[in-house]
């Protein structure tokens, strides 16, 4: 960044830099010296370790998945039209970003438990919702959503709408220009934003425990997995939390070279 | 300039990610004052100080009364509490945390720190506490035994094997030849109370004491084979205590006649 805009950063700069990335990566790397490499393997590969492994990484898909369809609409209209309500809403939205994800599970349970209003409707209609798989699929949907939106979002806003404006005045129609320039310009930013958002489902632990509950190979993802283990065999649950350490570094490793090499960062 | 901005907004959402994450480990973890300091200055015969009591999350109402108790009878002292569940708190002292006291939910946790010659002195019982079937209020399912849980349709709710109430569980499925399937495996007692509470389970095995802390949220179903897993609660001095006459005279307190009337109260059973 320096580089290409001639500024050279204060000289000081680089020390709480560092300071930054020691505090998250000791932690990480103290972790890692934990791990019982002689059990790693039989630790990993148990029954309930795959089984958790590959709830969490379907739930956090189809959390992704259902994010992507209802929050890509959510952030062309809040980057696009021009209301005041707009604001309002995007506060409302991104509310589960600050929100304890607890609170979030709280919420979900007051709506859509048997006892809430629109889980009662399902209910009397026999379409259970808690205790099953998509319930932990909503938790996930819940909380991951709005790292969805505010990333299309930024994006979206950064491009500016000149060109839209061009492609309608030479006659597309606006679905049109929805899918050939809106949806294209804002590439780089719907791939992070999906990213986010599985590495945020991924590892969403405190709305699913609330709404969803937590049974083995039905709604006990790898972080409840790992909250289980830790009672008993504090070995097992490093040992899947490096697990889930691998994954989200791979995740966030996949976009950096993806978004690196489409800019000019250097 | 563009790459720019969403890094800034990829960054500002990672450290979102990391807040978030932060929040939900301290969640289980209540730490609170019966009282703040105020006469320190009394002429009291026993010790003075200030203690930190480490007690498992089921003796929060019982331990914040008797801590507020023996601050009124003992001038001059002051009882900080840490409510956790008992394997979180043992991992706490492991790893140096400053309690004084510590008081388990069970056996098992109270061993993992005498094996670690991490508490002075013995660790004596101070209450029992035994499983109750805990349902809607009015019972509205007509849940009178453990094998009506077994009725299909019905939504039931255990802790999972691994922590406490969940070994306490499967002592008592195996003493009445019963095999329970709940919908949910839950990490804590709480939280099968509170789906029980919130109406998303029908029934849910918790502890006497939280069907008697929930009010009139649940109803209590008691049975037979509760008596097969009798849950025991011991107390210990923490070595390195930096006020262990406090300590000890609290530790007492708490199996005092004044004691086990509170824990009586909330339901305990005598040890």
């Amino acid at each position: 960044m320096t580089s290409r805009s001639g500024t050279a950063a204060p000289w000081w700069l680089p020390v709480p830099a560092v300071l930054g990335g020691l505090f998250v990566v000791v932690p990480v790397l103290a972790m890692v010296g934990r791990v019982d490499w002689t059990s790693f393997v039989a630790l990993v590969t148990a029954p309930s370790s795959l089984t958790a492994l590959g709830l969490s990484l379907g739930t956090a898909a189809a959390a992704t998945g259902i994010a992507f369809v209802l929050g890509l609409p959510l952030a062309v209209v809040f980057s696009r039209v021009r209301s005041r309500w707009v604001g309002v809403a995007r506060a409302v939205v991104l509310l589960p970003l600050v929100l304890p994800p607890v609170v979030g599970g709280l919420a979900l349970l007051a709506a859509f438990g048997r006892i809430g209003p629109v889980g009662g409707f399902l209910a009397d209609h026999g379409v259970r919702i808690a205790f099953t798989t998509a319930a932990v699929v909503m938790a996930q949907t819940f909380v991951a959503m709005p790292f969805l939106v505010s990333a299309i979002e930024g994006s979206l806003r950064i491009g500016g709408d000149r060109l839209e404006r061009i492609a309608s005045t030479l006659g597309a129609g606006p679905t049109r220009v929805l899918f050939t320039v809106t949806i294209p310009r804002a590439l780089p930013g719907i791939a992070s934003g999906l990213v986010l958002c599985f590495a945020r489902a991924l590892g969403e632990f405190g709305a699913t425990l609330t709404f969803a509950g937590s049974l083995e190979g039905v709604t006990r993802t790898l972080p409840l997995e790992i909250y289980l283990q830790r009672e008993v065999d504090p070995d097992t649950a490093v040992a899947l939390a490096l697990v889930l350490v691998v994954v989200a570094v791979v995740v966030i490793g996949l976009t950096s070279i993806r978004t690196g090499a489409r800019a000019a960062w250097s | 300039m563009r790459t720019k901005t969403i890094a800034a907004a990829v960054t500002a959402a990672v450290v979102a990610v990391v807040l978030a994450g932060c929040s939900t480990g301290s969640a289980g973890t209540g730490t609170g004052t019966a009282k703040d300091s105020s006469a320190s200055a009394s002429a009291s015969a026993g010790p003075t100080g200030t203690i930190t009591v480490f007690a498992a999350a089921s003796l929060q109402k019982t331990f914040t009364e008797l801590g507020s108790d023996y601050e009124d009878a003992h001038p001059g002292t002051t009882v900080k509490f840490s409510f956790a569940g008992s394997s979180d708190l043992v991992t706490q002292i492991q790893n140096g945390a400053p309690a004084d006291v510590f008081a388990s939910a069970d056996e098992a946790n109270m061993t993992k720190l005498t094996k670690a010659d991490l508490i002075s002195g013995s660790t004596p019982a101070f209450a029992t506490n035994v499983l109750q079937i805990a349902v809607a209020p009015g019972n509205p399912k007509k849940i009178t035994n453990l094998d009506d849980l077994t009725a299909s349709g019905l939504q039931v709710v255990t802790c999972a094997a691994p922590v406490p109430c969940g070994a306490a569980t499967e002592q008592v499925e195996q003493a009445a030849g019963v095999t329970l399937h709940p919908v949910s495996e839950e990490q804590s007692v709480t939280d099968v109370l509170g789906k029980v509470e919130s109406g998303q389970a029908d029934a849910g095995l918790v502890y006497v004491t939280d069907v008697k802390g929930a009010g009139d949220k649940v109803d209590g179903v008691s049975f037979d084979e509760s008596k097969s897993a009798v849950n025991t609660y011991p107390i210990g001095v923490v070595r390195g205590s930096s006020n262990v006459a406090l300590a000890k005279s609290f530790s007492a307190y708490v199996r005092s006649a004044e004691g086990e009337k509170v824990l009586t109260t909330a339901g305990f059973g005598a040890p």
